[in-house]
């Protein structure tokens, strides 16, 4: 049995690693990915609010003695745009391109009422230069966690997920389609054999690819696992074979293609936006936050980042790495049970 | 007589379709045995249930004289129709991983040997001719030597070469003493490698006996063909059995005398006439009023 799951495994492999274009896209994408954002977020202090404001800003009307004006013109994260006529920038309000125009001309502001941000902006310019307020302050170092640095976990999450359902779901239903299965299944191989040979061989690949784009990640862009290194290893393993289970579930009776690409969309894409892999679901609905605690990329995501940002051990994860299990044996077993070798 | 395999009253149904309804044969050690019949007889159907790659509704399968059990994958060797195989792996690789998959393995120089690999085993499965490809399933097919082989029409779609080759294989296994299932549409085929034919259509068998006998019970006579211009009155006055097939007429008849002599007191133009022996496929018309190809 042993020899028969390791010949499948070898075969599986070496068409895997054979095959250029789906390594190199397995290496190159997230590193791709990682190399874009962290370009994109480079700066600390982006603008949070666009400001138009009416040229020209001469020294005349810097020089008046307007506290309110020239305060607000010095809060930070807000990016001062000028304008050279206002009905250019009124039309540019209008579509939302900035948030609140100013017209040091007039004294004049204008916002659009349903910008949400325009509101926001609305209240700094009223409240600036004022210094009453009857609360102290208190303030914190942040611990410096750069974008890319709580990105980068979301990103190994986020390729562990494709190349295992790509990796397992979408080969086996074109193996199924070609009658690769069919060929197997006249072979003295059960089931069991063949699909623990491809699981081995894709979680084998997912981990390889995995090690690859960490390490260069790391040589890019010089940060440290806080966690350590095996820690950081179980998170991916059993990560993805849930994913490979849920692959396996996926594929277990289908031969269309298109069908198959269809079902890893639908299930892929609401967790890449639910599962926090590109920004934070901190204050969204209550109901989305369920939903994203349900979903198994989110216990990848959360557990790898929190052993890579903030150093948590085995046992700071455990009801993560729990529930991975708890899903991918439910996911497994489903998967056996339906499993066909051909189609109807 | 030692009997390796035995079907009886096989029936398999898909809806609306009686695929195999109420086969039955029995098949001797070391020959070779032909289902022979068009495409949609039944021929695929009744291989892969014996197989056991699909279920039967009803009927009885002996392999060996007891039902088929664990060892009977162990023990065949099976090419399916239209497979394809793993990419970017070479010919050795995949016979390598397939023989891999048995307990008792047949030695792999002998096997590549037999099915002339020897100069594609470094190449890409993917980058090999149709022929080499149907060799390369034929060894694995052969990758645990096994002593029972079923081959779903192992020569549908090759040039009259790599027929050749395939079939020169077939002969070799038979010498060895092995036994051979195989399907087929061509007539020339089961009469060149089958020892006993079962000629199948509408998922029945129809007839079935070894070719040399089926030939002297069903076609003592000779085919004479022409082109379909013959006036059809002329050739109701015959007494022999006529068909019109792809554009021409066939006679078949046991006294070609009398039916050339009626031709040439019509003045029928009897140019481009062709007068040969019977086979399998006129034997096919005559049983079924079809074309074995059709």
């Amino acid at each position: 049995m042993l020899y028969r799951i390791w010949t499948i495994f070898i075969a599986r492999t070496k068409e895997f690693y054979r095959d250029r274009s789906a390594l190199g896209w397995n290496i190159i994408f997230p590193l791709l990915i990682i190399m874009g954002f962290s370009v994109v977020f480079r700066s600390e202090s982006s603008p949070v609010l666009k400001v138009g404001v009416v040229k020209p800003m001469n020294s005349e009307i810097m020089s008046t003695d307007n506290t309110q004006l020239h305060e607000f013109l010095k809060l930070k994260y807000i990016d001062f745009i000028e304008f050279s006529s206002r009905e250019k920038a009124i039309d540019s309000l209008q579509k939302f391109k900035i948030d609140m125009l100013l017209d040091p001309h007039h004294n004049t502001y204008f916002i659009n009422d349903s910008s949400p941000n325009g509101y926001i902006a609305e209240q700094l310019l009223k409240d600036a230069g004022t210094t009453n307020t009857i609360f102290s302050k208190h303030s914190f170092k942040g611990r410096g966690i750069r974008y890319v640095e709580w990105l980068f976990p979301g990103i190994l999450g986020m390729n562990a997920m494709f190349n295992s359902l790509y990796g397992v779901g979408y080969v086996l239903v074109m193996y199924r389609k070609n009658g690769i299965l069919k060929r197997f299944s006249v072979a003295p191989v059960r089931p069991f054999e063949f699909l623990t040979a491809q699981i081995l061989s894709r979680m084998f690949v997912m981990l390889a690819t995995t090690v690859v784009v960490y390490i260069g990640t790391v040589l890019l862009y010089g940060f440290k696992c806080k966690g350590s290194l095996f820690t950081l290893f179980v998170v991916f393993a059993l990560g993805g074979f849930c994913m490979i289970s849920l692959g396996l579930l996926i594929a277990c009776r289908s031969d269309s293609q298109e069908f198959a690409d269809g079902l890893i969309n639908i299930i892929t894409w609401p967790m890449m936006f639910l599962s926090e892999v590109w920004f934070s679901l901190e204050g969204a609905r209550p109901w989305v936050q369920k939903v994203s605690q349900l979903l198994p990329l989110t216990p990848i995501v959360e557990s790898a980042r929190m052993v890579m940002n903030e150093g948590a051990t085995l046992f700071d994860i455990r009801y993560q790495l729990l529930y991975l299990i708890v899903v991918s044996g439910i996911f497994l077993l489903l998967g056996s049970f339906l499993f066909r070798w051909q189609r109807k | 007589m030692d009997l390796i395999l035995e079907v009886k009253n096989l029936y398999k149904y898909f809806p609306g379709v009686k695929a195999v309804d109420d086969v039955s044969f029995d098949i001797p050690r070391g020959i070779c045995f032909g289902l022979l019949g068009p495409n949609g007889a039944g021929k695929t159907t009744t291989i892969e249930v014996i197989e056991g790659i699909q279920n039967p509704d009803r009927g009885t399968i002996l392999y060996k004289g007891k039902p088929r059990d664990q060892h009977f994958k162990q023990e065949v060797g099976i090419q399916l129709q239209h497979t394809e195989l793993q990419q970017y792996l070479t010919v050795k690789e995949i016979l390598l991983t397939f023989r891999n998959l048995y307990a008792h393995r047949a030695n792999l120089d002998e096997l590549v040997s037999l099915c002339y690999l020897e100069e594609i085993l470094d190449r890409d499965n993917r980058k090999i001719s149709g022929g080499q490809k149907q060799r390369l399933l034929l060894a694995i097919a052969l990758a645990n030597d096994p002593e029972l082989l079923f081959l779903d029409e192992p020569t549908t779609g090759l040039d009259p070469q790599a027929r050749r080759h395939v079939w020169d294989i077939v002969q070799s296994i038979k010498q060895k003493g092995k036994t051979v299932v195989l399907t087929t549409h061509y007539m020339e085929e089961a009469q060149v490698l089958c020892d006993i034919v079962a000629i199948m259509d509408h998922g029945k068998i129809i007839a079935m006996d070894s070719p040399i006998n089926l030939l002297n019970q069903y076609c003592r006579g000779v085919t004479i063909t022409l082109p379909s211009t013959v006036d059809e009155n002329i050739l109701r006055q015959m007494s022999c059995d006529w068909y019109k097939v792809n554009h021409t007429i066939e006679i078949h008849t046991e006294q070609p005398h009398d039916c050339l002599r009626l031709l040439i007191d019509n003045n029928v133009d009897i140019t481009g006439m062709v007068v040969r022996s019977q086979n399998l496929e006129d034997l096919f018309l005559k049983l079924t009023g079809t074309q074995l190809r059709a």
